[in-house]
């Protein structure tokens, strides 16, 4: 297929991915203030939202101290902000647009209709009470766009980048995720068993939706090593990197198959690491540290997709 | 300069029943006489009432929105999305005028074809003197284009030749459109809507298949690869998603199965055109574009165009792609050459015309000026480099101010304009808000050349909405009709009969 089709379905897919994504990071925050806080600082927790997100240089530039109601102007409807929710979703629809005639008539009209429905949110002013429904309802376009590519789209090549998009980004954003939130946790780990480590870490298994998941496999309380390792290491947590890299191994197979590619190294590298990776290992060695190379591995590889397929190769 | 046929002085039409006595209607020859092909129509249309009517183009608007066949309108600061008017009542067209109909726009293309490789080669027709040389300095001709060859000598491969009818047996050729004709996607589209929402009239006709126009056209354009390759790769280049056509495009590239293209999607290399795919370089062998000549190379035409393919043209000229419709056809479809077309037909091919030209005013001569300035409100002028219904303007119909600005504009620069009599188009019955009333129509065939060249039976049909406008155009406010050419210019016994039939032999079975 053309790399210009290819280069819009992908990019599609990675913006309403990281709608989501700054949605559940929102919800989580805003329900970690609610609880008291380890550290006794609301600041601390909004700062982090915005660097999961974004960059927290340009919004001190912006914003100057970050607060609920600057962090949340910020990250949803700030157009001047990349990565915020409203600059996310419009440019998924003008990919969509773009590419309009080659997608089915269904995600078409479900993506041109979140951006119709988004307006509400737009006119009116987003209070912090209000913060949940729109996060919600975020999320659940997410999910009806995953849907709608899943139900209607032909198994072609489309579909494998629509696909792309959606797992590569959201490997990066658990990443981020789960690498602020436990420099930011892991002060008070020291405590463990009390109330406020309960409630945080719990609120950050919720804004991967593994709550529940957490509770069925190891139904026992809740602990950092754990944690991260059903988020990194599960093949069966869905938003885990391990699952991520799951879907995308035998994309990249498929889109790769008659060449010679980089991508399928790069991508081959990093599933092995998940795929056999042991927790006890990874935390010797530091989270941290793996983490932060897994997210520079994750990067180059979406650089290594855009130009050996979505670009001008002259 | 007198011409014979009808002027029609429009300030004078005063009532509808007026309209239908002055000019020709396609389906009354008298008020209350329907014509022989349209008798079955009448009948039928008689007992349907005109809400039902109604409702089943408030059907088909819905469908057509859905599918998205829409039309952008430039310099309109609303609607940049809008649905061009579909009307439900065809305009129909017997076989016998359509025999004379296809044969004439088939001949008029095959001398414009002709013409076109003639003024790019050895210009005979400049030397026998039959056509100026001054055609030369046209700016739509493209020197760049002088001698090189292209397959099958084929330049015009997709013509759009707009027809008028003025009587019974008159029609005339309006214009011919060789550069990126559109509209096609209408004559299509409303085929399929009609079946769909009329399916028992088409028991009742025998109405000539329009549907494998993309087919025809594909194996035509294949066809006009460069020799030698085994199994071409054909693309449709596109302006992009804001073009005022991109709808047609898209919809084409998918009937025809090829990938619809943009500029950047195409680059050159070691004298051939290739397209980035996402399993890298592939090679394209015809360019089906839909983009003007100035914008294609910005090497050589429009340097600031964003559309096309830097190095395109030098590949085309050493034969490394076929461009269809070529480069430089411009020259031939422009209003001053068009004067030239019954010449050329007798030249190249040594045959009468079969359809005939408006006679039109050349403003750079002196006699044809003086009579046109002092015949301003009964001609329309149109600019030579004009389309789509810009820069024209209807005499009977403007204003006193509006005709004295307009004589300002010829005078700086009469050379840029012709003038034609205000010809009196054919009415269709058509539905608008009062009911149904005659409105003007024009047809506009679609002429395809590669080994052969042919015509599918039916075309685009344009209607002025507008009560008593002559100006069809969409840009302007027209609408559409679907064509129905008939094979046969009889009709079935109508249904309600079989029905009843059907019925009683039923009950005879149970």
């Amino acid at each position: 297929m053309l790399s210009r089709t290819a280069d819009h379905l992908y990019w599609m897919a990675r913006y309403i991915e990281r709608a989501e994504n700054a949605a559940r990071v929102l919800d989580v925050t805003y329900n970690m203030s609610l609880v008291p806080s380890a550290t006794g600082n609301d600041a601390d927790l909004w700062q982090a939202a915005v660097e999961i997100t974004s960059n927290i240089e340009a919004f001190e530039r912006d914003y100057g101290k970050p607060n609920a109601k600057n962090v949340i102007q910020y990250l949803t409807m700030d157009s001047n902000n990349p990565s915020s929710i409203y600059s996310a979703l419009r440019s998924a629809r003008e990919n969509a647009r773009a590419v309009r005639v080659t997608m089915t008539t269904e995600t078409w009209e479900n993506i041109n209709a979140l951006w119709l429905e988004f307006d509400q949110f737009l006119r009116k002013d987003l209070t912090v009470e209000g913060l949940s429904e729109f996060c919600d309802w975020v999320k659940s376009r997410s999910h009806l766009f995953r849907g709608v590519c899943f139900g209607t789209m032909l198994r072609d090549e489309a579909f494998s980048f629509v696909r792309l998009g959606t797992f590569i980004e959201r490997a990066d954003n658990t990443a981020r995720l789960l690498n602020i939130k436990y420099d930011f946790l892991m002060p008070v780990q020291h405590q463990m068993g009390g109330t406020v480590d309960y409630y945080e870490w719990s609120a950050v298994l919720r804004s991967v939706s593994a709550f529940q998941a957490y509770q069925k496999i190891y139904s026992d309380a809740i602990d950092p090593v754990r944690v991260s390792e059903l988020l990194v290491l599960r093949h069966d947590m869905p938003r885990s990197l391990h699952a991520c890299y799951d879907e995308i191994m035998p994309i990249i197979e498929q889109v790769a198959a008659n060449r010679q590619s980089e991508t399928k190294r790069l991508a081959g590298e990093l599933h092995a690491k998940l795929h056999y990776g042991k927790m006890q290992d990874i935390f010797q060695h530091g989270l941290h540290e793996f983490l932060e190379s897994f997210i520079h591995s994750n990067h180059v590889l979406g650089e290594e997709i855009q130009r050996s397929f979505l670009s001008a190769t002259v | 300069m007198q011409f014979a046929f009808n002027l029609i002085n429009y300030r004078k039409i005063k009532s509808m029943s007026d309209t239908v006595d002055k000019f020709f209607d396609e389906m009354q020859a008298k008020v209350g006489d329907a014509r022989a092909i349209y008798k079955a129509y009448q009948r039928w249309l008689k007992n349907v009432p005109t809400h039902q009517l109604a409702a089943k183009r408030a059907e088909a608007e819905l469908l057509f929105r859905r599918v998205g066949i829409t039309f952008n309108v430039y310099g309109d600061a609303d609607g940049a999305e809008r649905l061009i008017p579909f009307d439900v009542i065809p305009r129909l067209i017997s076989s016998k005028e359509w025999a004379h109909l296809s044969a004439g726009v088939i001949q008029r293309v095959r001398a414009l074809n002709m013409f076109l490789h003639d003024i790019y080669h050895k210009q005979e027709i400049i030397q026998a003197g039959i056509v100026p040389y001054t055609i030369l300095s046209n700016p739509q001709y493209r020197p760049e284009m002088f001698g090189v060859d292209v397959p099958n000598q084929i330049y015009a491969h997709i013509a759009g030749v707009d027809l008028v009818r003025t009587s019974e047996s008159q029609f005339y050729v309006l214009e011919d459109n060789l550069r990126t004709p559109s509209g096609v996607s209408y004559m299509l589209e409303n085929r399929k809507m009609m079946m769909r929402l009329f399916p028992d009239l088409f028991r009742q006709y025998s109405v000539a298949p329009v549907e494998h126009y993309p087919q025809v056209l594909l194996n035509n354009l294949r066809s006009v690869a460069q020799s030698g390759v085994q199994d071409p790769t054909v693309v449709l280049l596109s302006p992009g998603a804001y073009n005022s056509a991109y709808f047609e495009h898209a919809f084409l590239a998918q009937q025809m199965g090829i990938e619809l293209v943009e500029g950047q999607d195409l680059f050159v290399r070691n004298n051939a055109v290739y397209m980035r795919t996402t399993q890298g370089p592939r090679r394209v062998d015809v360019i089906y574009r839909r983009i003007d000549d100035d914008f294609l190379d910005p090497l050589v035409f429009k340097p600031d165009s964003m559309l096309g393919v830097p190095g395109l043209l030098s590949v085309y000229r050493n034969g490394g792609v076929t461009l269809a419709n070529a480069v430089g056809t411009g020259a031939a479809d422009d209003k001053a050459t068009y004067i030239y077309v019954p010449q050329m037909i007798k030249f190249y091919l040594g045959e009468e015309p079969i359809l005939q030209n408006v006679p039109t005013y050349e403003l750079s001569k002196e006699d044809d000026l003086a009579y046109v300035l002092d015949h301003l409100d009964e001609l329309v002028v149109k600019e030579v480099q004009g389309s789509g219904g810009y820069g024209m303007l209807v005499g009977p119909a403007a204003t006193k101010q509006e005709l004295a600005e307009f004589k300002l504009r010829i005078l700086s620069k009469p050379s840029s304009y012709i003038a034609q009599p205000t010809l009196a188009l054919s009415t269709c019955p058509t539905l608008v808000e009062q009911g149904i009333a005659p409105r003007h129509v024009d047809l506009r065939p679609f002429v395809l050349s590669g080994k052969t060249v042919s015509v599918v039976p039916g075309g685009l049909c344009r209607v002025a909405l507008k009560e008593g406008s002559l100006v069809v155009n969409s840009s302007q406010g027209g609408g559409t009709k679907d064509t129905w050419v008939l094979e046969r210019d009889d009709t079935a016994a109508e249904k309600p009969t079989n029905t009843s039939q059907a019925i009683k032999k039923e009950e005879v079975a149970c």
